[in-house]
């Protein structure tokens, strides 16, 4: 349709003169949009209330059914970034991010249809599935331009926008409380109102990275700029096509690499709350507790540009290792620091590993680009999100069920943990291992079809 | 194409901060109602 052909990838091929410094706001307005996903647990409790009001009623949605909703958001972002990566690098990021708007704006739409009319199936299938595809999209879409914009540094780059994805709660979070303040007069205790405005105002947000985004013409390269030795050394000579990357053992390797690293972050930050009230009886409220989630999400946000940064200077596998070796020194002292009984050293300590989470998710891109090439990056990093979307499932199921046998077996809840974290460590050891595996492709494994800069 | 933009024809400068200020008061005013929230830890 000649109305759309503004989202052609021909039509977004920066002209001379044009900024790459304007490519970066445009992902951030995409991923602090989506990234809204990791709070949407502050819609579960008045949701669980829709007809009793100011108490759960029989018929009302319980708890456990409405923690649906976020998983399958996370599968969908997973599928949709696997399957519809490689469509991104065919049609280029603007298309991407309207569908993804489209999607994710819709999904608001869909979802209030089903709080208006107390169909579950409704709201699963608008904010989960359509949302969810919608996140996928949004997910994927900036990080191979933002890469190609910023060969010098695409680990600060990608970090920026995945940065956004860690802040989108700290703004979701408060905007969504506010909203239901607002029309809470409304039959659906403003829920219904809350989503159709959520869906407006992220629609018309993520529009500005639409209309921002440019990608650069072929052979681009920053003004002056020559790779040094060890970014030639690290960078993939030849570019490989998502169709052959995915077959190699590097991608299974960083495909385990980012399991791991996300299995274990998700699961604590699925029970930060209770833990620390559990860890510190009648020190830590409930308000209190919020907090320390809160903090946790900065964390997790910061990390990701300071590790993401941190990547450009001493290589994505230096990086990971740093992950995966103090965290899991970190994650083994977390009992120990819990019976010590210093709040501030606990926080401290659960902020570091936290930064790391988001920055495994964001120095992930660039590890993709150092191994793979440019060309078809975005599709890589789809295929590659799978492995968020496996450790979303997993991570939660496996803390949970440790501590319900512990508990199930006479430990004390606090103590119940202790495993908990031990367990976690373990994982990190084996995440240690297989970023150690990870080297860079031979010759003869890279395709050799396309030149570096295409 | 280059990182700064100066001349006509080239990206302005107050687009760059424009650009940059639509994301960034959303995020800050996000960070400072976290920060807000989370000081009733330490109290």
């Amino acid at each position: 349709m000649a109305l759309l052909s503004f989202l052609d990838r021909e039509r977004i091929i920066a002209h001379p003169g044009y900024s790459r410094w304007l490519v970066p706001p445009a992902a951030l307005a995409i991923h602090l949009s989506i990234g809204q996903a990791y709070a949407f647990s502050v819609f579960n409790l008045p949701l669980s209330k829709l007809i009793g009001g100011t108490t759960s009623a029989p018929g009302d949605w319980q708890l456990s059914t409405l923690g649906w909703i976020f998983s399958i958001a996370i599968v969908f972002l997973g599928l949709s970034a696997a399957v519809w990566g490689a469509w991104l690098e065919r049609v280029g990021p603007r298309k991407a991010m309207f569908v993804s708007a489209c999607c994710f704006g819709a999904g608001w739409i869909i979802g209030a249809l089903g709080i208006r009319t107390h169909q579950f199936w409704l709201l699963l299938l608008g904010y989960g599935v359509i949302g969810g595809i919608g996140l996928g999209l949004g997910y994927i879409s900036p990080v191979s331009t933002l890469i190609k914009w910023f060969p010098d540094r695409p680990g600060m780059a990608t970090g920026l926008a995945i940065m956004g994805f860690g802040g989108g709660a700290m703004i979701g979070s408060p905007l969504a409380v506010t909203l239901m303040n607002m029309f809470k007069a409304s039959a659906t205790h403003g829920l219904a109102e809350t989503f159709i405005a959520m869906g407006i105002i992220y629609f018309l947000f993520m529009m500005i990275g639409v209309f921002l985004v440019r990608i650069p013409p072929p052979n681009w390269k920053p003004e002056g700029w020559k790779p040094s030795a060890a970014q030639q050394e690290l960078v993939a000579v030849r570019q490989m096509h998502v169709s052959e990357a995915w077959r190699t053992t590097q991608f299974r390797l960083l495909w385990a690499v980012l399991f791991l690293n996300v299995t274990a972050g998700i699961g604590v930050l699925g029970q930060a709350s209770a833990m620390i009230q559990e860890v510190f009886p009648g020190r830590i409220s409930p308000a209190a507790a919020a907090g320390f989630v809160g903090l946790l999400s900065l964390a997790n946000m910061i990390g990701r540009f300071f590790w993401s940064s941190t990547s450009d200077k001493i290589g994505r596998r230096h990086t990971y290792m740093i992950f995966f070796a103090l965290g899991a020194l970190l994650y083994f002292s977390v009992p120990t620091v819990g019976r010590m009984g210093s709040v501030v050293l606990f926080v401290s300590l659960y902020a570091v590993i936290l930064s790391m989470y988001g920055g495994g998710f964001a120095t992930i891109p660039a590890y993709l680009r150092d191994l793979f090439g440019t060309v078809e990056v975005g599709a890589i990093h789809g295929r590659l999100l799978t492995a968020w979307s496996a450790a979303g499932i997993v991570g939660p199921v496996l803390v949970n069920y440790i501590r319900q046998y512990q508990i199930a077996h006479g430990v004390p809840s606090a103590a119940s943990y202790s495993t908990t974290m031990y367990i976690m460590a373990g994982l990190l050891v084996l995440g240690f291992i297989a970023n150690a595996l990870v080297h860079p492709l031979d010759q003869q494994q890279r395709a050799a079809t396309r030149p570096l800069a295409a | 194409m280059t990182d700064t933009a100066t001349t006509a024809g080239r990206s302005s400068p107050i687009t760059i901060a424009l650009a940059w200020l639509a994301v960034g008061i959303p995020l800050a005013w996000g960070v400072s109602q976290t920060i807000i929230k989370s000081l009733a830890l330490f109290k």
